[in-house]
């Protein structure tokens, strides 16, 4: 009756960037985000296949490096262990880096758990000139291995018919030194309980000061435990100074043994042209001009030219203005004659007219363009190059290199990049990272219209982008010296660079717009309400007018009080409602400018509050509010000033 | 050799970094806040270790090889305190500043020795190298040195890694960044970047100056 819960459970674990959410896809035939991102897949994926007539559930784990876990992701992958009690392990490798990865499975075969190795990525390991005898591994290790290149589904039916011919491991695993084993023995012979990892793994990891493993023994010894901890304690104490060092040490011994006769080196190595193009991208001398050079093709070409110019263009211009807009408008209007209903539907601030309209037509091309791009080079595995390029200057302002992924993210959507902060190791660093997105990094579609409109007048851009890049660096300076606690460090693992697949960079892609557009148009049609009901009942004028003694103390005509009002609905109303006030001649360039760098700065969009209410609490985001808001209006201030004073740009 | 009291110690590490690591002409007597009647500057003076022309003080020849050496007590107690001690920021100087005045008869070479003959303090300056540095380099023994010591290109094993955090150590080394294994520097600016087997990673020089190689020079 039960036959959901029946099902044998096949779980993936490995280190990230081997090809698990590729091999997961592979199996259950659904899609999982694949990222070349280190550490970027926090959630778990489940799915389901069939094998030989038998139907299974299959898990996807996050990246884990050991089974001791350090970071929130892998501390997810090992509780699946824990909790799950897997029928079929699969621990997926990388053949190159097959040395580095054994420990981990001497350590699963060692928690007596039903292993089978898939050795992947086998066709550049060859490249590489090694050279494996799978078969004398498997009888080295004692578990099923099978070799794999999943991209191009090579070696499914060998994986899947060890799949189904798993059977209950018989335990056997490689001795360490006799003082350690001693200690493992006296520890686990104390072990009363049923543990999913057996109890030598458990002693092990007793041992190594696991506190999630101590609490579970605790749990499950009760009474016991205090019989435990008085030895655990010693051992611990006896081993305080290298017992970590001495066990990585160990495995390290075990692995060269399992490895022996199992692989071959061939000497001399080629570097190849993904290797050079990496190290062109690593280099300052080279990674400079690479990095404007993507920035150039990828942000300003691709994204604003194209995205917010050809595309909104024939968008917004074409197709709705000219086709769709008088059609539907007519059609709206022939359905009723109230004037408030009529409003809401189509007029000026109507659902129609400024929430879908504004989200297809204007918005969605930008972003669209802006997640290919992004998608594209995640692929390829640029951000972690990019992420050691600026990691010196990061530290400047409080940051690690890590920060470059929210960082570049919020070119895209700010909000979306509020989320990821949580990735950043420190509450310092999300903190610091959460005012620079709030304040000087512009999502696309605000970015696609601030740059359309600037690029009408010469020398603007320049202004804004100085006044951008001064801000983010000033305020990034400024708060990692006021803020208090440590620097953050820096460690990165640079994974391959590699050539993106298309399929994977499309659905990324498709995925990330998918996303943005369901929480979006909500939001537009939400905005779209309240600016109606405003305007019927007469408050938006008052809150217009309520703004506009600021407005106009930044030199900007009073008419501009709206753009600033709609800009905390999304943060590309603003800028479109500047749009509006530039096509009918009401700004000369130095109104422009500051207007567009005020606006930038100007406190974050609803949904980005929203999320930063989420992920920072109540009172920080409402402080950074502020802040951001009184900072945007000092600067445009001063820069108003400053271009009266100098004249510049008039 | 009578032994120096501490206040002449600095005095003649302050114009010792001057002269040879600043390229300065001597030292302002005000600068080192010292008036004509300072016993310390006195008894350097009556040691010919220095010189005093008008208001300036310069180090003689005679009083280099003290001088130098000074600095590298001073520098070696720096390491002591902030790699073995743990002891950091203000008040590791603090420290390092009493410390240095009891390194005198061979203590300084013991400590060396412990500290497997350091060639640059925490901050990066370099420390002179003593008699024991010498005899350790001529007997061949492989140095073992901080990553940021070596040069792009080279390699060498790693020996062991004196990472302060226990969970950033666990980390590396289960990336294989382990003692024993071959590691090569491909770049060192901005950051490190560094190869284990077939695998990458980036460090800033934090992590960097924790991890120690065997130097195959």
């Amino acid at each position: 009756m039960h036959e959901e819960s029946q099902n044998p459970r096949i779980v993936l674990v490995g280190n990230p960037n081997v090809g698990k959410s590729v091999l997961f896809n592979v199996l259950t035939g659904s899609y999982t985000m694949v990222s070349n991102y280190p550490g970027t897949s926090v959630e778990v994926s489940s799915g389901r296949c069939r094998i030989e007539g038998r139907s299974y559930e299959v898990l996807d784990t996050p990246g884990m490096y050991s089974l001791m876990p350090i970071t929130e992701e892998e501390r997810v992958a090992r509780k699946i262990l824990l909790t799950d009690r897997p029928d079929v392990l699969l621990h997926v490798v990388d053949a190159r880096n097959i040395e580095r990865m054994l420990p981990m499975t001497l350590q699963l075969i060692e928690a007596g758990l039903p292993v089978i190795l898939v050795v992947n990525i086998l066709d550049e390991a060859e490249r590489l000139g090694m050279h494996f005898d799978l078969a004398q591994l498997q009888k080295n290790l004692g578990i099923p291995v099978v070799g794999t290149v999943m991209k191009r589904r090579q070696g499914l039916d060998e994986l899947q018919q060890a799949i189904a011919a798993c059977k209950e491991p018989t335990a056997s695993f490689e001795p360490y030194a006799v003082d350690l084993e001693t200690d493992i023995a006296r520890l686990a012979s104390l072990l009363t309980g049923d543990y999913p990892l057996g109890t030598r793994a458990t002693a092990i990891l007793l041992m190594q000061k696991d506190a999630e493993v101590e609490e579970m023994v605790r749990a499950e010894e009760g009474d016991g435990f205090p019989l435990i901890a008085p030895v655990l304690r010693e051992i611990q104490f006896a081993r305080r100074a290298d017992l970590n060092l001495q066990i990585s040490l160990e495995r390290k011994r075990m692995t060269r043994k399992m490895l022996d006769g199992a692989l071959q080196q061939d000497e001399d190595e080629h570097p190849s042209f993904g290797e050079m193009l990496s190290r062109w991208a690593m280099s300052p001398i080279s990674g400079v001009p690479i990095l404007l050079l993507v920035l150039y093709f990828g942000l300003y070409q691709f994204v604003g030219n194209f995205g917010a110019g050809t595309l909104v263009d024939f968008l917004e211009g074409v197709l709705f203005e000219k086709y769709i807009n008088p059609a539907v408008i007519g059609f709206l209007h022939n359905l009723t004659d109230i004037y408030w209903l009529r409003e809401l539907l189509a007029g000026e601030y109507g659902l129609w007219t400024l929430g879908v309209r504004y989200a297809i037509a204007l918005v969605l091309p930008i972003v669209g363009t802006f997640f290919l791009i992004f998608s594209l080079l995640e692929d390829t595995g640029y951000f972690p190059r990019l992420a050691m390029l600026v990691d010196r200057l990061f530290k400047q302002i409080g940051l690690s290199g890590r920060a470059v992924i929210p960082m570049v993210l919020g070119f895209g959507c700010d909000t979306m990049a509020t989320m990821v902060t949580r990735t950043l190791e420190t509450r310092r660093e999300r903190v610091i990272a959460t005012v620079l997105l709030a304040l000087a990094i512009p999502c696309s579609a605000q970015l696609g219209v601030i740059l359309g409109l600037l690029s009408i007048v010469p020398g603007a851009l320049m202004v804004w982008l100085v006044v951008m890049i001064g801000i983010f660096l000033l305020i990034g300076f400024l708060s990692a010296r006021v803020l208090p606690g440590e620097n953050p460090v820096f460690y990165m693992e640079i994974p391959p660079m590699r050539l993106p697949q298309l399929r994977n960079v499309m659905v990324k892609t498709l995925t990330r717009m998918q996303s943005y557009f369901l929480e979006i148009l909500p939001l537009f049609l939400i905005a779209s309400i309240i600016l109606w009901a405003g305007k019927m009942s007469g408050v938006l004028d008052l809150v217009v007018k309520g703004m506009t003694p600021v407005v106009t103390a930044i030199g900007l005509p009073p008419d501009a009080s709206a753009a600033f009002i709609f800009g905390f609905f999304r943060r590309d109303f603003g800028a479109a409602g500047l749009y509006d006030l530039q096509t009918a001649g009401l700004l000369n360039p130095a109104q422009l400018t500051v207007a567009a760098v005020t606006l930038t700065l100007f406190v974050p969009c609803i949904a980005q509050f929203l999320m930063m209410k989420k992920e920072r609490g109540l009172k920080t985001s409402l402080l950074i509010f502020v802040f951001v808001s009184v900072l945007a209006f000092a600067t445009g201030w001063a820069l108003n000033t400053f271009l009266l004073a100098t004249g510049i740009l008039s | 050799m009578e032994k120096l009291s501490p206040h002449a110690e600095e005095i003649l590490e302050s114009l010792w970094i001057a002269t040879v690591e600043e390229d300065e002409v001597g030292c302002l007597l005000s600068d080192l806040d010292l008036g004509d009647e300072d016993a310390a500057l006195n008894e350097l003076v009556r040691l010919a270790y220095v010189e005093t022309r008008a208001d300036r003080l310069y180090l003689r020849k005679e009083g280099r090889p003290e001088a130098e050496m000074t600095v590298r007590r001073h520098r070696l107690a720096e390491r002591l305190m902030m790699d073995i001690l743990d002891i950091q920021g203000e008040k590791g100087n603090d420290q390092a500043c009493e410390f240095e005045h009891l390194l005198h008869e061979g203590v300084d070479t013991k400590i060396c020795t412990l500290l497997n003959h350091p060639i640059t303090c925490p901050h990066g300056k370099p420390i002179p190298p003593g008699p024991c540095c010498e005899e350790a380099r001529k007997k061949g023994e492989p140095g073992v040195v901080p990553l940021t010591e070596l040069k792009a290109g080279q390699s060498g094993e790693i020996a062991y890694l004196a990472i302060s955090d226990a969970q950033k150590m666990q980390k590396l080394m289960s990336m294989g960044v382990l003692p024993g294994n071959r590691l090569v520097l491909v770049q060192r600016f901005p950051s490190y970047v560094f190869k284990v087997g077939h695998s990458q990673f980036a460090v800033d020089d934090v992590l960097a100056r924790e991890i120690h190689i065997r130097d195959e020079r």
